[in-house]
């Protein structure tokens, strides 16, 4: 069926046919739709959800893991201060190794306090142990919301899907809904071990764990981690073999005869789509590598996009706040250290709190990155783009 | 003989454990003061039972049978709950 949704209203008509079992949440800008449209769906009778409309984002991520932990199929919705406030739990989550799905919206973390995009929220959140998964458009949004319940579930790990802040999460599109039948049918049931409200096998979960067992969970759960990939790749196939779009980890744009390229995540990516288009009317051979997955993070798949140019313009809707850039930027400088073929990279900060981006801007960086490859040197590695004062 | 502990891979996923751990788990020595029941002065009202956060009090037939001092941390919760005209539990300093 082909409508016009915005990116909650997808996404809240992904978790309608989702039905998970149990959804916790709290409101928050500007994710607050996703759940408010889902809240409807509840009392219309639409879902068999167990909703439960908590005090605080601390108290949903809870709720969610103690609701996981029964072995139920679990999802939420935040954003930046929601998300920040989850912190705490998000760790414990991953460590017990809770698969709940999160359908976030990127929007700055304060201060300044700002409601819209850029992605210091859910980057912030990075070392967590949670899958992160990061849309172009209200499409993916809608698919990925989906694919990634089945991806967490089957890898026993927490995940969060996301959209830009009113770009994707208010802005209208034409989108293509699966059928109401499908939508469980892709998925299945949700396959558990143990439940802790099985108590006829009673266990213990989150046990104290100090020096003599802590180290062996931890190991255990990065291992959980450098296995996701495989999993995310099969469900995305899956996807696409069965409603016909498919997705990939890294999502590469024109890069085959590319000579420069940018390397993007979010609604930048369809941007800079336009952008290289554009550029290529004028014969000018530009191409794009969105990081769609981002944790774990696609290496073998990104060094192979990213090593295709002889230049890069890397473009991070955040700043690490450690002299050093974004974070795409650190991604990809690690994964090339080793790398025969290592592209001239200049980083792109941009877009902070809600900054617009325009194609016209992109073609620009496009047009700088044609003049590092001419004099084969990059003269600033990092700047700061379209801040005034610069 | 020292027990083998197990490697990561042979752990199970996702820090599940058996039910009732904490039995194996003796908090006793962790005590600084430690609580004396007096059984002649004991009306068995379970008012420390109930309070008791660690099960420590031992009961059979709803009859205080003693203190479980594998497990009592020394809180003197017990203690402090004892009504005052009764006074059955007091607090003694732990000696080595």
């Amino acid at each position: 069926m082909i409508v016009a949704r915005t990116g909650n209203e997808a996404m809240a008509e992904a978790m309608r046919q989702i039905n998970p079992d149990v959804v916790a949440a709290y409101p928050i800008t500007p994710a607050t739709e996703v759940v408010q449209l889902f809240s409807k769906f509840v009392h219309d009778g639409l879902v068999d959800t167990e909703f439960v409309p908590v005090e605080s984002e601390h108290s949903a991520c809870s709720a969610c893991c103690g609701a996981s932990a029964a072995g139920v199929r679990v999802m939420t919705s935040t954003s930046s201060q929601g998300l920040a406030l989850m912190h705490e739990i998000l760790f414990i989550a991953a460590g017990l190794r809770l698969p709940i799905a999160i359908c976030l919206v990127n929007r700055s973390l304060s201060s300044p306090i700002n409601i819209h995009c850029d992605h210091s929220d859910t980057l912030a959140s990075r070392d967590a142990g949670w899958l992160q998964i990061y849309t172009e458009n209200v499409q993916e949004a809608y698919d990925t919301t989906i694919q990634l319940v089945k991806i967490a579930e089957q890898a026993l790990l927490p995940g969060i899907v996301s959209t830009d802040a009113f770009i994707i999460s208010h802005g209208m599109e034409r989108v293509e809904l699966l059928d109401d039948k499908e939508v469980p049918k892709f998925l299945g049931e949700r396959k558990v071990e143990y439940s802790l409200l099985d108590v006829d096998n009673p266990i213990t979960i989150g046990g104290l764990d100090l020096q003599d067992y802590f180290y062996e969970h931890k190991r255990s759960e990065i291992d959980a981690m450098d296995h996701v990939l495989p999993i995310i790749e099969k469900v995305q196939k899956e996807f696409g073999d069965k409603f016909g779009r498919y997705y990939s980890t890294v999502d590469e744009y024109k890069m085959d005869d590319a000579e420069v390229a940018i390397m993007a995540m979010g609604s930048t990516g369809g941007t800079a789509k336009v952008a290289v288009e554009r550029m290529r009317e004028k014969g000018k051979k530009v191409g794009l590598v969105r990081c769609r997955v981002y944790r774990p993070f696609p290496e073998k798949a990104m060094l192979k996009a990213l090593t295709k140019v002889k230049v890069l313009g890397i473009m991070d809707r955040s700043d690490t706040l450690s002299t050093l850039g974004g974070h795409l930027y650190n991604d990809a400088r690690s994964i090339l250290y080793e790398s025969d073929a290592r592209p001239l990279i200049k980083n792109y900060i941009y877009g902070l709190g809600g900054r617009d981006i325009s194609i016209e801007e992109i073609e620009t960086i496009y047009e700088e990155l044609f003049d590092i490859q001419k004099s084969g040197k990059v003269d600033k590695n990092i700047v700061y783009f379209g801040v005034r004062g610069e | 003989m020292k027990k083998e502990k197990k490697g990561w891979k042979d752990l199970p996923i996702g820090l599940v454990l058996e039910a009732g751990t904490c039995k194996d788990f003796e908090t006793g020595d962790w005590r600084s003061e430690k609580p004396i029941w007096d059984s002649e002065k004991c009306t068995h009202c379970l008012i420390c039972w109930i309070y008791c956060p660690d099960s420590c009090i031992t009961v059979k037939d709803g009859k205080i049978q003693g203190i479980d001092y594998k497990h009592c941390k020394g809180c003197g919760i017990c203690a402090e709950e004892c009504p005052p005209k009764i006074k059955a539990i007091t607090m003694v300093r732990e000696e080595k």
